[in-house]
């Protein structure tokens, strides 16, 4: 057991370093949704009219609407970033290094995707301190409600990040999980509008959205923030988050041709 | 496979990437303090039997035993008692020497006090102590390569398996490794697999395994060592090819 806590806390020491040594992803993580904040939000704040629905209990701003949805961006974009880091230690042959301590691979791959998702938790916080400057504050509690919600959605999103990294045999791939996971992971979500306007725009839509893990972090998130139980989302985010870690496991599985092949 | 065996035994091992064979039964043994040297050309399948020998993955027949441990039943208690140096260079290049060691130190479970005095001697052992704050980065290849083996001495392992370390030193650099090796397998009682194609780097004395296109063509004591070695290993693949 200490053996395996101190793993934990030289992998995610480790993440911490590099995360600070690359202040240009330190920056774009929390500009991404600034300005989604300040410009997006700014101009659709007159165009989108928004109804009382759970858990609003009056009518609320665009800008306070889109909040949870951009803490989920954070969660996302850093959280595959952080797993796909997997394909680069992969190439620069510190993945071996990882995958041959005396640990189960599953706990390594796990220490990983805490490690992951308590940075992205920390960007997040960072995010909601920028809001709160801006104007945009919710109730105490309701900031610290929302840690385990960040927690378990960012750990939902890394580990589809690790089984995705499993996959990829070159960092240039990067790109094509950009467009074809992150992106529509995004957009057709709960994160920037609500089901019903959704739903009102097209129904398969709207159906794709309620199919969206990441729509369950998001409102997670969102229900969390106001002190709401949301016990559908975070049952699915939690569902999610074990299959996406079986699928890494099973694709990280030594007994597996293709991936040793790429270690 | 007889029962607790000390330092590595390699007991027919069999290997497939897809359709094309790379190991096929593979057996030897290299016992504590005993230098072996794994001479094979580019290709030979040494990188895939270091693969294995790690457990980066799995055979699809046969047995690997390390300092007693058989990698398949007892994958951590085999890597624990395993240091290793690929080929490919495994160091962050963006932490300092100093925590390259740490972090090494904490995936093998030794913290605080211990990991700082286990860093610190395996540094010194090396002659890179002085060297302990500077970023990998900034290290010329040789010593990045003696960093690589003071950190995999670090859990003081009873087999060293070194995966060609010496590809792309200087002549200097590359004789001062191999004979720090050498000493290391005498002094300590380390159980070595070396890698290598380079006749140069095998003394007499040492133990020989030839490997060529996946298959163990001779092993025992070095017959001979210098340009007759090489000469040897020619005649021995080249009629193999024919």
């Amino acid at each position: 057991m200490r053996h395996a806590l101190a793993a934990l806390r030289v992998i995610c020491h480790r993440e911490a370093l590099r995360f600070l040594g690359q202040r240009a992803r330190m920056l774009a993580a929390l500009v991404r949704p600034l300005v989604w904040l300040f410009v997006f939000a700014a101009g659709f704040r007159a165009a989108l009219g928004l109804s009382i629905t759970p858990p609003y209990q009056t009518y609320i701003t665009y800008e306070t609407y889109i909040v949870p949805g951009l803490c989920g961006m954070i969660l996302l974009f850093n959280g595959m970033q952080s797993s796909l880091s997997l394909v680069m230690d992969r190439e620069m042959g510190t993945m071996r290094l990882l995958l041959t301590a005396p640990l189960p691979r599953w706990w390594l791959l796990s220490c990983k995707l805490i490690a992951g998702a308590l940075i992205s938790v920390l960007q997040a916080y960072a995010f909601l301190a920028i809001c709160a400057l801006y104007g945009i504050t919710f109730s105490p509690l309701g900031y610290v409600a929302i840690l385990p919600a960040l927690f378990l959605t960012a750990l939902m999103v890394g580990a589809l990040g690790i089984a995705l990294s499993s996959t990829i045999k070159q960092l240039e791939n990067f790109a094509g999980v950009m467009n074809f996971v992150i992106f529509p992971m995004f957009f057709l979500s709960t994160a920037l509008y609500p089901l019903w306007k959704m739903a009102e725009a097209s129904a398969l839509l709207e159906t794709i959205c309620r199919l969206n893990p990441f729509s369950y972090g998001v409102e997670s998130i969102r229900f969390a923030l106001y002190l709401t139980p949301n016990p559908l989302a975070w049952g699915v985010c939690l569902t999610a988050l074990i299959v996406f870690m079986a699928l890494a496991l099973w694709g990280y599985d030594p007994a597996k041709r293709m991936i040793g092949r790429k270690i | 496979m007889s029962g607790r065996m000390t330092g590595l035994s390699v007991e027919n091992i069999t290997h497939d990437w897809g359709a094309k064979r790379a190991l096929d039964a593979v057996s030897f043994t290299v016992a504590p303090g005993q230098f072996c040297a794994l001479l094979g050309p580019n290709g030979a399948g040494k990188s895939t039997l270091f693969g294995l020998l790690t457990r980066l993955f799995t055979p699809r027949s046969g047995q690997i035993e390390i300092a007693g441990h058989d990698v398949s039943s007892d994958p951590l208690g085999a890597l624990s008692k395993t240091g290793v140096v690929f080929q490919q260079p495994t160091l962050d290049l963006d932490l300092s020497v100093w925590r390259n060691m740490l972090y090494f130190a904490g995936l093998h479970g030794i913290t605080g006090r211990a990991a700082r005095l286990a860093a610190s001697e395996a540094l010194d052992r090396l002659g890179m102590e002085e060297r302990a704050s500077e970023r990998v980065r900034e290290l010329n290849g040789g010593h990045r390569r003696r960093l690589e083996i003071a950190r995999a001495l670090m859990h003081r392992p009873e087999v060293l398996l070194l995966d060609e370390p010496t590809v792309g030193l200087d002549a200097q650099t590359r004789s001062d490794l191999v004979a720090h090796v050498h000493g290391l397998a005498q002094d300590t009682g380390l159980a070595v697999l070396w890698a290598t194609h380079l006749t140069d780097e095998i003394w007499s004395g040492d133990r020989l395994v030839v490997l060529h296109r996946g298959q163990v063509l001779e092993q025992g004591p070095v017959p001979v060592t210098g340009a007759a070695l090489t000469a040897h290993f020619l005649r021995l693949t080249e009629s193999e090819g024919a």
